[in-house]
């Protein structure tokens, strides 16, 4: 599991099996993309349209590059817990579900390992 | 027991039986607009392995981003994510408990709009150039 963080016992009101581990995960994940959503927009919107140098050079500054490797990387597990439940919300037929499945975690995957990639060649290359 | 029967049978949420009301759209549009959002997050990480690759990958990833149906998709995803945002947070609230009553949910429903349409024209203003 992604972001073992120990779960409160809301007054013994959530089980402790895994269904509520993947809830309070999600919270935990959303929460942490409130500031991060706005700090990564911030700098972001600012080089959309930017020249390659602009845009190495903004992201080989630490803030830049630690907001933005958390932002991209938390969004793509948010988003494998997102899809998740709404591949067993909406899908019943057990291959099509399970292939879902499998393609979001491989699609997130990509995504982190990606972005950790691009944004770590960015950073350490001078 | 025959399965062609069972089959007949209506089917547990009655969605169609319902008049259709501002909670029934915002809470679908919350995964609509994360499942949306999908496209959004995987140009910018194009963007930023174009980046890490080299000035001409870069150029072709930037231009492409840049031409008006890149910004097209662009502006939609930033309106797509502060939806998503605000939605979020309202669902983070009611994760506490709270603003669960029919008529309080009816006004942050509408709460959720106006706080979309304020953040994007907040991020349009102060953070894109055109």
């Amino acid at each position: 599991m992604f972001l073992n963080l120990k779960k409160p016992r809301i007054f013994g009101l959530l089980s402790n099996k895994a269904g509520s581990n993947h809830w309070w995960n999600q919270r935990l994940t959303s929460i942490a993309l409130i500031p991060l959503n706005i700090l990564f927009l911030y700098t972001f919107c600012g080089v959309i349209d930017g020249t390659y140098e602009q845009v190495l050079l903004t992201y080989q500054n630490p803030f830049n590059f630690i907001v933005a490797i958390l932002f991209l990387v938390i969004t793509a597990i948010h988003l494998r817990q997102g899809l998740e439940v709404i591949i067993e919300d909406y899908i019943h037929t057990k291959l099509m579900k399970d292939t879902l499945l499998l393609s979001s975690r491989i699609f997130c995957w990509g995504l982190i390992i990606c972005s950790v990639f691009a944004l770590g060649k960015i950073a350490f290359s001078f | 027991m025959s399965l062609t029967n069972t089959d007949k049978r209506p089917l547990s949420p009655h969605l169609t039986v319902y008049r259709t009301e501002v909670n029934m759209i915002t809470s679908i549009l919350h995964r609509i607009t994360g499942i949306a959002l999908m496209l959004g997050i995987s140009l910018i990480v194009i963007w930023f392995l174009g980046a890490a690759l080299n000035s001409n990958i870069f150029n072709l990833v930037s231009v492409g981003i840049n031409s008006i149906f890149g910004k097209f998709i662009m502006l939609g995803s930033l309106f797509a994510l502060w939806y998503h945002f605000c939605a979020g947070i309202r669902h983070l609230i009611w994760d506490l408990g709270i603003g669960f009553d029919l008529e309080t949910v009816e006004k942050s429903s509408y709460l959720v709009v106006v706080f979309t349409m304020i953040l994007f024209f907040l991020t349009l203003y102060f953070l894109i150039k055109f």
